[in-house]
């Protein structure tokens, strides 16, 4: 049933980014183009957003576990480290070349343009490229570990 | 202001964020596309069927606009498809690294108050301003 419940919430999610332009990235691009013809449907579509979901989750907060699940999942961090600042970068500055985000670049991919099919691509690429540098480390840590021990019994 | 649509924008705007509610209230999940689908590289096989759910859900709302009479989105891109890759990768890379986008910390973050989504929204917000601004106007560049 939360499988059902989570197709049909993308479902609405989706309508509203078609309804509210925001697959357009030419829209986009017009609202976050300060010094052109300034289009702020973007913030409309923030504030009908933010307000919806704020109630929503509000009720949410009322409730000891959600409808078809066990427990909810609300993210715990509070920190502004430095990830987040330089991902949140990163992020800007392809949102910016581009005009799309993730949730639009999924929706637009029904239409299977070429550039959609490449920036999907390519997004998932990023997402992958994130994957892979943020286990180098740890990685690199576990193989250095156990050598400490083999060294103090040699 | 040639192109404003608020009314549109105000109603779609309502459907996400009652997309994003719906999630949360029906499966104590938090609706950020970024995390959604870049989860499904370290999901254990338990946590991928929801998450597959929701992105075909995406992808199904215009294929069912369609059945309507709605045209496909098929957007017109400016940009050729080398910074079209360039930005995908940047998307990638930047959401995933920085915890969410635009549903995860512009929409739900802000509906949550969270201070770090906040932080993150008005950065990526900025950093976005600023490169329109170089692109098209070549300020700073």
């Amino acid at each position: 049933m939360a499988v059902v419940a989570s197709f049909i919430c993308g479902l609405i999610f989706g309508a509203g980014l078609l309804i509210s332009g925001m697959t357009d990235p030419q829209k986009v691009l017009g609202f976050l183009d300060l010094f052109g013809a300034w289009d702020a449907t973007l913030a409309f579509v923030m504030a009908g957003a933010v307000a919806v979901a704020a109630a929503g989750f509000a009720v949410a907060r009322g409730r000891a576990a959600p409808v078809l699940a066990t427990k909810f999942s609300w993210p715990d961090r509070r920190d502004i480290d430095t990830p987040l600042v330089a991902g949140s970068v990163l992020f800007g500055i392809g949102w910016g070349l581009v005009g799309i985000c993730p949730g639009p670049a999924l929706v637009n991919l029904a239409g299977l343009s070429l550039p959609i099919i490449v920036f999907v691509v390519a997004m998932i690429l990023g997402m992958i490229g994130y994957e892979l540098w943020r286990r180098r480390p740890v990685a690199a840590h576990a193989i250095e570990a156990p050598a400490i021990p083999s060294r103090a019994d040699g | 202001m040639h192109n404003l649509t608020p009314l549109s924008g105000l109603l779609g705007g309502a459907l996400i964020g009652l997309g994003a509610a719906a999630l949360m209230l029906l499966t104590g999940r938090l609706a950020g596309v970024s995390g959604i689908l870049g989860g499904l590289l370290r999901a254990a096989p338990s946590d991928r069927d929801w998450r597959i759910a929701f992105v075909a859900g995406l992808i199904a709302a215009p294929l069912i606009a369609a059945l309507f009479g709605a045209p496909l989105p098929r957007p017109v891109m400016t940009s050729s498809l080398a910074i079209v890759a360039i930005g995908g990768l940047l998307v990638g890379f930047g959401s995933r690294m920085g915890n969410g986008c635009t549903s995860g910390h512009g929409v739900c973050g802000f509906a949550r108050l969270s201070a770090r989504s906040i932080a993150a929204t008005m950065i990526f917000m900025l950093t976005a301003f600023a490169t329109v601004a170089i692109v098209r106007h070549g300020f700073g560049g």
